[in-house]
């Protein structure tokens, strides 16, 4: 027996479902009784019930391109900060393609304080995320601005297929690396360009559980675009 | 003895009254959860920070989560200046907190990691832990972390021979017993019960209704809370 409407916001603890049914995503079954363990909106499937959460921290999946921070290194690898409950590993072979050899000077590779952009590309037996920066437009960065955003937005900033990012590289020709921990950088010619983008991720971010956002963020860039702002 | 419609408490309310209770979510942005509340003249912010690496690593659980609490009330929260060291009481609330929040939460799936959870008293007026731990689980629900349900605590206790809701300084200084309970109500348990004072068996059971009660009105600003920050955008829907 359903207890919500479809797409209604409802919090934690919430009784989502009496009876038989599969317990999706954010969700978890007490009794015969399945709760929400999130905020965000209710999904009724085919024989499953899930929550789409509006706050969740990051989860690192194998193939997820993340924006971090090294914030240590030790013989062999790097400890890479990418907001996951645990800290990241990047190993030598990982980061330049040849095995680790002593005349090898990691510093020069990568140091404490560089900004990466990497892809999880394992999770190690105790669930480490092992990172790697080979392959196209992964390694350190050079400039830009890091923002953040809450990680469970991060598919509405992509948008179906990439749609929404597409259009906001289009409209105010910078250039972005989305991190899918939430990390954001953005790089464009000019500071208002760069200050742009950051107010239209603000308001992806606020209005992230709301349809019809592509529509609305293009007409907010065109306004902008015309000096309507 | 007046009848218990009539009799008023020191501050004016009823028996079975709570205090003016306002909840707000999301009030410091460095945090990845927290939640501000005022209940009478109690005014806590609570910040919540995780799940992220365990320092120092010792303390780390290979199967499991840790929650961490701190409970600190600032030097200006009462009268007289308080010192701002942690107290022994400081510590038992810190405890406390943890005891009453962990059975709502899924630390085990965050092996080798910590939620860090961090009260701040600004202005005390009895029923801080209370308080504290309300406010908290709103500040967890904030920072996206699973919970099982949320946590809502209140007080009863006794005063002047009656049985009262929601205990305030004067309540629980002058009172003789006061009863801090702690309440999950999707799941109907009890996280929190302790007691200061003598309460007869029949009290006792009466003040647990009574504090239960309480908690179920908390849970319902509570949920105000935590919706009220998506309403906003409900509105940007409609546009």
């Amino acid at each position: 027996m359903k207890t919500f409407e479809n797409r209604e916001l409802v919090l934690p603890g919430d009784v989502l479902y009496i009876g038989r049914i599969r317990a999706g995503e954010n969700t978890y079954r007490f009794g015969d009784k399945v709760l929400a363990t999130r905020i965000g909106l209710v999904e009724y499937g085919r024989g499953t019930v899930s929550v789409i959460a509006l706050e969740a921290g990051y989860q690192p999946l194998i193939g997820d391109l993340v924006v971090g921070d090294v914030v240590d290194m030790e013989l062999g690898y790097w400890y890479v900060d990418i907001d996951a409950p645990t800290l990241a590993q990047l190993s030598v072979p990982d980061a330049t393609g040849s095995p680790y050899s002593p005349e090898i000077v990691m510093p020069e590779i990568l140091d404490v304080g560089d900004t990466i952009a990497a892809k999880v590309v394992d999770l190690d037996r105790k669930r480490t995320p092992i990172l790697s920066i080979l392959g196209k437009g992964l390694g350190r960065i050079e400039d830009g601005l890091v923002i953040r955003m809450t990680p469970s937005k991060i598919p509405r900033l992509i948008g179906k297929k990439g749609s929404m990012v597409t259009m906001i590289l289009k409209e105010t020709g910078c250039d972005i690396i989305i991190g899918q921990n939430g990390r954001i950088v953005v790089k464009g010619s000019s500071r208002e360009q760069e200050d742009m983008v950051v107010k239209v991720i603000r308001r992806i971010e606020m209005e992230a559980h709301t349809t019809g956002l592509t529509n609305r963020i293009q007409e907010y860039l065109r306004c902008w675009k015309e000096g309507r702002l | 003895m007046s009848s218990d419609e009539e009799w008023r408490r020191v501050d004016g309310r009823r028996w079975n009254e709570l205090r003016e209770i306002r909840i707000e979510s999301g009030v410091l942005p460095n945090a990845d959860g927290s939640a501000y509340i005022e209940m009478g003249r109690n005014k806590i912010i609570v910040g919540v920070y995780g799940p992220r690496e365990m320092h120092p690593k010792h303390l780390a659980r290979p199967h499991t989560g840790i929650l961490r609490c701190r409970y600190h009330m600032a030097p200006f929260s009462t009268e007289p200046r308080r010192s701002p060291a942690p107290s022994r009481r400081d510590m038992e609330i810190t405890m406390v907190m943890r005891y009453a929040l962990e059975p709502a939460i899924f630390l085990e799936r965050y092996p080798r990691s910590t939620i860090d959870v961090y009260a701040e008293v600004l202005q005390a007026d009895g029923g801080t832990r209370c308080a504290s731990i309300t406010a908290a689980a709103v500040a967890l629900a904030d920072a996206g972390i699973p919970l099982k349900d949320l946590v809502a605590a209140c007080s009863a206790g006794k005063y002047e021979g009656r049985i009262v809701l929601d205990l305030n300084d004067h309540e629980d200084k002058y009172g003789e017993a006061d009863l801090p309970l702690a309440y999950m109500p999707n799941l109907g348990s009890i996280t929190l019960l302790q007691m200061d004072g003598l309460l007869s068996p029949e009290e006792l059971e009466r003040c647990i209704n009574l504090a239960i009660e309480g908690c179920k009105k908390i849970y319902e600003v509570q949920r105000e809370a935590l919706k009220r920050k998506y309403e906003v955008k409900k509105e940007a829907e409609g546009n």
